[in-house]
């Protein structure tokens, strides 16, 4: 049966064209279509239903940081309380199972999925943990994402504090009489912040955001938000045919875990060491014909050379956008490439990630 | 006042002699969203009654223009092409596609008037 969150009933009052997203039922977009969503987002502040993500929280103490890092490529060990770090889960060839954004939390770890992943991530960590913890994937919690630059004004309104976190952290806040957990992060490439919240008080704290300036926006504008900050999307983008290497997230790794071991590892030392033979780039397309998922990419000679894996319009860079997959030699900036669209050749060149890039506030990081 | 007819591939025909002005309805706009890509037939081309005759595409999908008569294409809309939101703006008249010297007169007939167009639209997206 399809499921629903906790906002289903605020979307439908907002005018939602629903759509069923891994298994829910989820708002594509509202009355206003997703490029004046997306540009809302960009100027003032959106706000996100992505309650469909898994909110997976891990308890114990003594070796559950140790236990951790033999299954994900981070120094856990370094991390502060309530700071946030981008990982994946890999299996032994280093493919990526999903990729995820852990937090270090009181007396464990708070791991957000992806929603088409969740159950299978929860079944591979607990294994890969002996089912020696208390792992807790919370189906009573909303997740609601808060993005762009009046995001931080707008949720201070309503939880003293917030507008202080730096990006990539995280803390514990109140909402009229409860708590609620909150990271600075997001999706979008805008500064934002992500509210963990009971579910029956999802709905009054969505109202409050609204009521203080802020818009419902859609899964299909986080989509092109997403495109434009360069970001990947689990089982386009990223998946279990590709490594974080070939992915180009490199940076992901701690540099202090490449020696050591976790699933994977050696072939991730390995195409540190000898690079890799295809690997995620930028591409633009020199006219606005969009090069969608699955796009075959040719060389200036005509060799087939790769595959986009995400296209669409970007609305803020006012241009065709898009990423995919090419052999190494034709991944350096600027390079020549055709798109087949439609039977015929498109020319585009390989550039810069991310297409849309934010001047970030002092102080605050983006990672 | 010409009569404006419709196809079941979301298409309106506005005919004036022998020249038949074609678009997208407005019922298709809505289903699309928003438009970011057109591209057109070149001019001199002939095109066959539901053969394919351009490309829309939305931030979510891109779908085939079919052309609901045969003809010759004579004029094509460049202002849609520079900039599809005009699409959306106002699909049944300034964002017409192209314009057709239409071949035969009597595949018009095959075509629905309005009314039966939105008891169609509305029939079908339900």
């Amino acid at each position: 049966m399809i499921k629903k969150t906790s906002l289903f009933n605020l979307h439908k009052k907002h005018n939602a064209k629903l759509v069923e997203f891994a298994g829910y039922e989820m708002p594509i977009h509202y009355k206003d279509g997703i490029i004046q969503e997306h540009k809302f987002t960009r100027s003032n502040c959106g706000i996100f239903d992505v309650s469909h993500m898994g909110q997976l929280f891990i308890y114990g103490k003594e070796n559950l940081t140790q236990d951790l890092e033999n299954i994900f490529p981070i120094d856990l060990e370094k991390l502060n309380l309530n700071q946030s770090k981008y990982s994946f889960l890999m299996d032994e060839n280093a493919c990526i199972h999903d990729d995820l954004i852990i937090t270090k939390i009181l007396e464990g770890y708070l791991i957000i999925l992806n929603a088409a992943c969740k159950e299978d991530d929860l079944r591979i960590i607990n294994k890969k943990l002996n089912n020696k913890y208390d792992l807790q994937l919370k189906e009573d919690l909303s997740l609601i994402a808060l993005q762009g630059p009046e995001a931080k004004n707008i949720l201070e309104k309503k939880v003293e504090g917030v507008s202080k976190l730096k990006f990539m952290n995280g803390g514990n806040f109140k909402f009229s009489d409860i708590n609620i957990f909150i990271t600075r992060s997001g999706y979008t490439g805008e500064d934002g912040f992500e509210i963990s919240i009971k579910n029956n008080y999802a709905e009054k704290f969505v109202e409050e955001m609204l009521s203080n300036g802020s818009k419902m926006i859609g899964l299909g504008a986080r989509d092109t938000l997403r495109m434009e900050a360069g970001l990947c999307l689990y089982g386009n983008d990223i998946d279990k045919n590709t490594t974080p290497i070939e992915a180009n997230l490199k940076w992901a790794i701690s540099k202090n875990r490449i020696d050591t071991d976790y699933p994977g590892s050696k072939i991730i030392k390995k195409q540190i060491q000898l690079g890799v033979e295809k690997i995620r780039v930028g591409i633009k397309p020199e006219n606005r014909v969009i090069a969608r998922g699955d796009t075959k990419i040719f060389s200036n000679d005509d060799k087939e050379i790769g595959k986009i894996t995400s296209g669409t319009f970007g609305p803020s860079v006012d241009h065709s956008i898009a990423m995919g997959y090419v052999d190494r030699q034709y991944s350096n900036l600027n390079t020549k490439l055709f798109l087949e669209v439609r039977g015929k050749k498109i020319p585009a060149n390989v550039c810069n990630l991310p297409f849309y890039k934010k001047n970030y506030v002092k102080g605050e990081i983006n990672v | 006042m010409s009569d404006v007819k419709y196809s079941k591939e979301h298409e309106w025909l506005k005919l004036d002699g022998d020249i038949a002005t074609i678009g997208i309805t407005k019922h298709a706009t809505e289903m699309l969203g928003d438009i970011v890509f057109t591209e057109l037939p070149e001019k001199g081309t002939s095109v066959e009654k539901d053969g394919t005759a351009g490309v829309v595409e939305s931030t979510k999908a891109a779908s085939d223009v079919y052309t609901p008569v045969s003809g010759e294409v004579i004029d094509t809309n460049q202002a849609i092409v520079d900039d599809p939101s005009k699409i959306n703006q106002d699909p049944e008249n300034s964002a017409w596609f192209f314009k057709l010297k239409i071949k035969d007169p009597s595949e018009i007939e095959t075509l629905m008037n309005k009314d039966d167009y939105d008891k169609f639209a509305k029939e079908t997206s339900a």
